[in-house]
């Protein structure tokens, strides 16, 4: 296969972003230098990790997990992450009788502080579609089967409120720490379209 | 705004199909467009409200033919034109630059 870089003619949708780019550089509009700190920022220093440490802190300190449900944008400011997309923060938590599932019918609403930038499936429209009508289904598609008489509430986002779901807490982990708590945290399980990985997942 | 991207209850789209161990941006145009998107943002011209509704234009077949950060470029595009930073002349005479410059 031949290597060279003009084999294929640039898309449309390419050209478009070098185009505004250029321009919006040449005018002095936007710095190259904050460019790439933005994609640095989240591209590697924003993601689920930083929502991973506020559950496990909510699993290990009672007095952290009311605060959190209270007002939880103060409480996830403690951590340290606050930001653009994350401004009011609404945290719900998973117990035996309820699970809640998060989705943004009407566009890709989502916590960026706490869990970065938002997965393809969560911006596409069959998940936005179904995620209200038949929410059960969608969990049998990630592997999720919950007990029938489970109450799914299902949050749909806006622009001013984004949730986070606190997983319930796998068994058997009684003795971990918050470091090793927050590795059975997954994106999924917060946006809740999965559960927390189980002690033995993570040895 | 009533349209194409009010889709919660919509039937007919098929299965989820979410991607394992998927990437941040799945191409370098996605990385860019998020950059200048966020970078143009803080400029302070539009807020996030004016933003979604710029995306929300999008003509309906093609915002469900057509991906997230296509949403936002057309959005970035329309704001920027809207408050004029840019026009539609240049962004399209500098299309045609660099297409001509890939086709040497």
């Amino acid at each position: 296969m031949s290597k060279h870089k003009h084999e294929h003619p640039p898309s449309e949708v390419e050209l478009k972003v070098k185009a505004l780019e250029s321009l919006l550089i040449e005018k002095g509009l936007v710095d190259p230098a904050t460019l790439d700190e933005v994609i640095d920022i989240y591209e590697h220093r924003v993601g689920p990790q930083n929502g991973a440490k506020v559950v496990a802190r909510a699993w290990s300190d009672p007095s952290y997990r009311e605060r959190l449900l209270e007002n939880a944008s103060d409480a996830i400011r403690e951590l340290g992450f606050e930001g653009r997309q994350g401004e009011d923060m609404v945290v719900v938590e998973n117990t035996e009788k309820v699970h809640n599932m998060v989705v943004c019918t009407l566009c890709s609403c989502y916590p960026w502080p706490v869990l970065g930038l938002p997965p393809v499936w969560y911006k596409s429209p069959p998940y936005r579609a179904r995620a209200v009508s038949e929410p059960r289904s969608v969990l049998t598609e990630f592997g999720v089967e919950l007990a029938a008489d489970v109450e799914i509430r299902v949050w749909d986002s806006t622009a001013e409120v984004r949730y986070l779901v606190i997983p319930r807490r796998p068994n058997g982990t009684e003795g971990m720490s918050e470091t090793e708590l927050a590795k059975l945290v997954t994106r999924d399980s917060m946006i809740g379209t999965g559960l927390a990985k189980s002690a033995e997942d993570v040895q | 705004m009533n349209g194409a991207h009010d889709l919660g209850g919509m039937h007919g789209f098929g299965p989820i199909n979410p991607e394992t161990d998927e990437p941040v941006f799945h191409h370098e145009w996605e990385r860019r467009a998020f950059a200048i998107t966020m970078g143009a943002g803080f400029l302070g011209q539009w807020n996030l409200d004016m933003s979604r509704y710029a995306r929300e234009c999008t003509e309906p077949a093609e915002y469900l033919s057509t991906s997230y950060y296509e949403h936002w470029l057309h959005g970035l595009e329309m704001l920027l034109i809207e408050t004029g930073l840019l026009t539609r002349e240049e962004i399209d005479q500098r299309m045609d630059e660099l297409r001509n410059q890939e086709k040497k």
